[in-house]
C-alpha cells in the first residue's frame, strides 16, 4: 500500500496504462506542458512525448467526436474535458455517435475511449463550473459511467476504464483531488466496473452515494450513530451499469433507503436510483425512498448560498431520519 | 497526366456510378409506391464525387459520409445487394437492418459510416486520422460532406485541429448548392467554400464535381500528400442536388432553368463520353447493362431476404446492464 492523493492515483493509472499499451494516448486542454489544471497528467508529456500527450485547442465538440472514431480505428484515447459543465458540448458525440455504432454495426467496431472530467461544487466556481451532470451522461445507453470516491478506486477504475471495450465517462470531483488514501501497489490492481462497495456497515438504513457524496454519507452515518441509528453506506463507484445486487442485499437488511447525488433533483441520478429501488426492492421497503440532491436551480456563487444548495451530511442524516420516522 | 486514373479505373468508376444511379432510381420508384421506410436521400447527379473520390483511395483507408451517401458506399466497394437489403431492413443488410440507409457501416471495406447528424463526419474522419498518425500508419481517412455541413461549428473545430496536427485526412466538400431546401448563398457569405482552407493552413482546391476524373485526381494528390505526412487537404467539388432533399421533399424551390445546365452536364453522361473515346461504345454499353443487371438482381434477392428478429440481449449489443 502507498499513501497517495486522488490526483496522484489517477496520474499513476495513466502512466501505467500508457507504459503497458502504446495505443493509449491522452488529449485535452492544458494537459500537456502544464500537466492538467488539476495536475492529473503531471509529467506524462515529458515521459511519453507530445504525440501521445497532446495539448489541444478549446474544441470540446470536435475532440469528443474525434475520440469516438480514434477509438474505432485502433487507439485508446483518454480525453480530458476540464469541467463536467462543458459536457453539453460533448453530447452529440456521446448521444449520437459513441452510443450507437457498436450496436448498429453489429459489433464491427469497439469504441474503447475514456472521457475524464470533473464536476461538483463547494469552492466558489459558480454556476458554469460546479455542476454534477451525472444523470445527463448516465441517460445514454452504451456508455459506462464511473465516479470513484477514493484514491484506490480512482486508480483501479481508471485502469479498468482504459482497458474497457466501450466508452467510459469517468467522473472525478474537484474536492477529491487532494484527498489521501492507501492505494494498493502493483500495476495489475484493477477495480471492476459495475461493482459497488459497502464502506460503512449498518442495519437501519442504506445510504447510496458516489464520488464526494460518499464522504458526506459517511459523515451522515456518524451523525446518525449519535442517535443510535446504524446507517449502511454503499459507495456505488459505477453509476452505470448499476450494481443491483449490492443495492438489493443492503435494502433486504435495512428496509430503508436514502439515495444521494450532487446533481439536480428533477430527472436526476437520485431519481433513477429511487425508481430502480422501487422496481426491484419494493417488498423489502418499510418506507418510501428518500432522495437527497441539488435543488433545481443554478448554483449560486456566494459561499453561504452555494453551501445552502449542495447536498451534505446534515441533509442526508435528516433524510434518513425522516425515512425511519 | 499526374494522378490520372487508368482506363480500368475509369471503367470501374463508370460502372459504380451507374450502379448508384440505378439504385437511386429504383429506390425512388419504391418510395413513390410507399414501399420504403423513412426518407431516402438520393444523390442523383452527384455520383462522380463519391465514387471517384473513393476510387483514389486504398481499401484500408477509412471513409465516412453523410445521410446522402449511396455513391460513397458504392464507391468504397459495398455491394448493391447489401445496401438494398439494409434499406429494406433485412437480416442480410450490411447492418442487419439496424442502421438503415443513412447509418450504414462496413469496416472490411473501410466504410466507417454514413452519418445523419449534419457535420458529424468531419470530426469523425479527423479522429480516424489521429489514430493513424499515432499508430504511424500510412493510411488516410476521408470525409465526404456537404456545403450545409460546412456551416457547422464542429467543421471549424475539426479542420483547425487537422491543420494544426497535420493529420492525414481529406476533406471532400461536396457542394451540391443546397442545405435542406436553402441555397448555399443563403447559408454562407462566400461562394467558394474552399477558400476557408487558408485559415487551417491546408491547400484548398475547387474541382468540377461532375467530372469523375477531376475528382479522382484531386483526391489522389491529397492522399499522397497525407501519406507523406504533410497533412490535410480541402477539395470542394461543385455539383448539384437534382432530386431534392429526400423522398419526402415536396419540392417547388428548384427551378427548371436552374437545373437544366446541371442535367446537361450529368456526370454519368460526361463519363460515358470520355470512356467511349477510350474503349468504344460497345464496351461502355456492356458496363452499363451489367451495372443495371446487378441492381435489378440486388432488389430481387434482397426483397425476398428474411427480416431480423429482435433480441433484447443480443450479445453484440453490449448495452444491457450487467444485471
Amino acid at each position: 500500500m502507498t499513501l497517495m492523493r486522488y490526483a496522484e492515483a489517477l496520474n499513476a493509472a495513466l502512466r501505467e496504462e500508457m507504459q503497458r499499451d502504446a495505443s493509449v494516448f491522452l488529449f485535452g486542454e492544458d494537459i500537456g506542458r502544464y500537466g492538467g489544471v488539476f495536475k492529473v497528467s503531471k509529467d506524462l508529456r515529458d515521459e511519453f512525448g507530445d504525440a501521445r500527450v497532446r495539448d489541444t485547442p478549446i474544441s470540446e465538440q470536435a475532440l469528443t467526436a474525434m475520440a469516438v472514431t480514434a477509438a474505432m480505428s485502433g487507439t485508446r484515447p483518454v480525453l480530458e474535458i476540464m469541467y463536467a459543465d462543458f459536457l453539453p458540448l460533448s453530447l452529440d458525440a456521446l448521444v449520437n455517435q459513441a452510443s450507437v455504432f457498436t450496436y448498429l454495426w453489429e459489433g464491427q467496431v469497439d469504441i474503447p475511449f475514456v472521457l475524464r472530467t470533473q464536476g461538483g461544487g463547494g469552492v466558489g466556481t459558480g454556476a458554469q463550473h460546479a455542476k454534477s451532470l451525472d444523470a445527463m451522461v448516465c441517460h445514454i445507453p452504451g456508455i459506462k459511467v464511473v465516479a470513484p470516491a477514493t484514491p484506490a478506486d480512482a486508480k483501479g477504475l481508471l485502469k479498468s476504464a482504459i482497458r474497457d471495450r466501450q466508452p467510459v465517462v469517468f467522473l472525478e470531483h474537484k474536492l477529491l483531488y487532494n484527498t489521501r488514501g492507501e492505494v494498493p501497489d502493483g500495476d495489475e490492481v484493477l477495480v471492476p466496473i459495475g461493482k459497488a462497495k459497502t464502506v460503512v456497515e449498518g442495519k437501519h438504513v442504506s445510504i447510496f452515494a458516489s464520488s464526494k457524496m460518499v464522504i458526506e454519507a459517511e459523515n451522515a452515518a456518524r451523525l446518525l450513530a449519535k442517535d443510535g441509528i446504524e446507517a449502511e453506506v454503499i459507495d456505488l463507484r459505477t453509476l452505470r451499469p448499476l450494481d443491483l445486487d449490492a443495492i438489493r442485499q443492503s435494502i433486504a437488511k435495512t428496509n430503508h433507503a436514502v439515495v444521494v447525488n450532487e446533481g439536480w433533483t428533477f430527472c436526476g441520478y437520485a431519481s433513477e436510483l429511487s425508481a430502480t429501488i422501487m422496481e426491484h426492492c419494493f417488498d423489502d421497503l418499510d418506507a418510501p425512498v428518500a432522495r437527497v440532491a441539488m435543488p433545481d436551480m443554478a448554483i449560486p456563487y456566494s459561499e453561504p448560498l452555494e453551501m445552502a444548495v449542495l447536498p451534505n451530511a446534515v441533509k442526508i442524516a435528516a433524510a434518513a431520519k425522516k425515512a425511519l420516522a | 497526366m499526374l494522378n490520372a486514373p487508368s482506363t480500368d479505373e475509369l471503367k470501374d468508376i463508370h460502372h459504380k456510378m451507374v450502379v448508384t444511379r440505378e439504385l437511386e432510381e429504383v429506390l425512388g420508384a419504391y418510395a413513390k409506391e410507399g414501399k420504403t421506410r423513412g426518407p431516402i436521400h438520393r444523390c442523383d447527379g452527384q455520383e462522380a464525387v463519391g465514387v471517384a473520390a473513393c476510387a483514389a483511395l486504398r481499401v484500408d483507408d477509412y471513409v465516412c459520409t453523410t445521410h446522402r451517401g449511396h455513391h460513397v458506399y458504392v464507391g468504397k466497394g459495398l455491394t448493391a445487394r447489401g445496401i438494398v437489403a439494409e434499406i429494406f431492413g433485412r437480416e442480410t443488410g450490411y447492418c442487419k437492418g439496424r442502421g438503415g440507409h443513412m447509418l450504414l457501416g462496413d469496416v472490411k471495406t473501410g466504410m466507417l459510416g454514413g452519418n445523419a447528424i449534419v457535420g458529424a463526419g468531419i470530426p469523425a474522419a479527423t479522429g480516424m486520422a489521429l489514430s493513424m498518425q499515432i499508430l504511424k500508419q500510412d493510411r488516410v481517412s476521408m470525409v465526404v460532406f456537404g456545403d450545409g455541413a460546412a456551416q457547422t461549428g464542429i467543421c471549424h473545430e475539426a479542420m483547425n485541429i487537422a491543420g494544426l496536427w497535420k493529420l492525414p485526412v481529406i476533406f471532400v466538400l461536396e457542394n451540391n448548392q443546397y442545405g435542406l431546401t436553402v441555397r448555399q448563398e443563403v447559408q454562407s457569405p462566400v461562394e467558394d467554400l474552399s477558400i476557408r482552407a487558408a485559415g487551417y493552413a491546408m491547400p484548398g482546391e475547387i474541382v468540377d464535381g461532375n467530372d469523375a476524373e477531376a475528382v479522382y485526381r484531386a483526391v489522389a494528390a491529397a492522399a499522397e500528400r497525407a501519406r507523406r505526412g504533410e497533412g490535410p487537404s480541402l477539395i470542394e467539388a461543385k455539383t448539384y442536388r437534382v432530386k431534392g432533399f429526400s423522398t419526402s421533399d415536396m419540392g417547388g424551390y428548384q427551378s427548371e432553368e436552374e437545373m437544366a445546365p446541371w442535367l446537361d452536364r450529368d456526370p454519368i453522361k460526361l463519363s460515358a463520353e470520355k470512356l467511349v473515346a477510350l474503349v468504344g461504345a460497345d464496351t461502355v454499353a456492356a458496363i452499363e447493362a451489367a451495372a443495371r443487371a446487378e441492381v435489378a438482381q440486388a432488389f430481387e434477392t434482397a426483397l425476398s431476404d428474411p427480416f431480423p428478429t429482435f433480441e433484447i440481449h443480443a450479445p453484440s449489443a453490449a448495452y444491457s446492464e450487467t444485471k
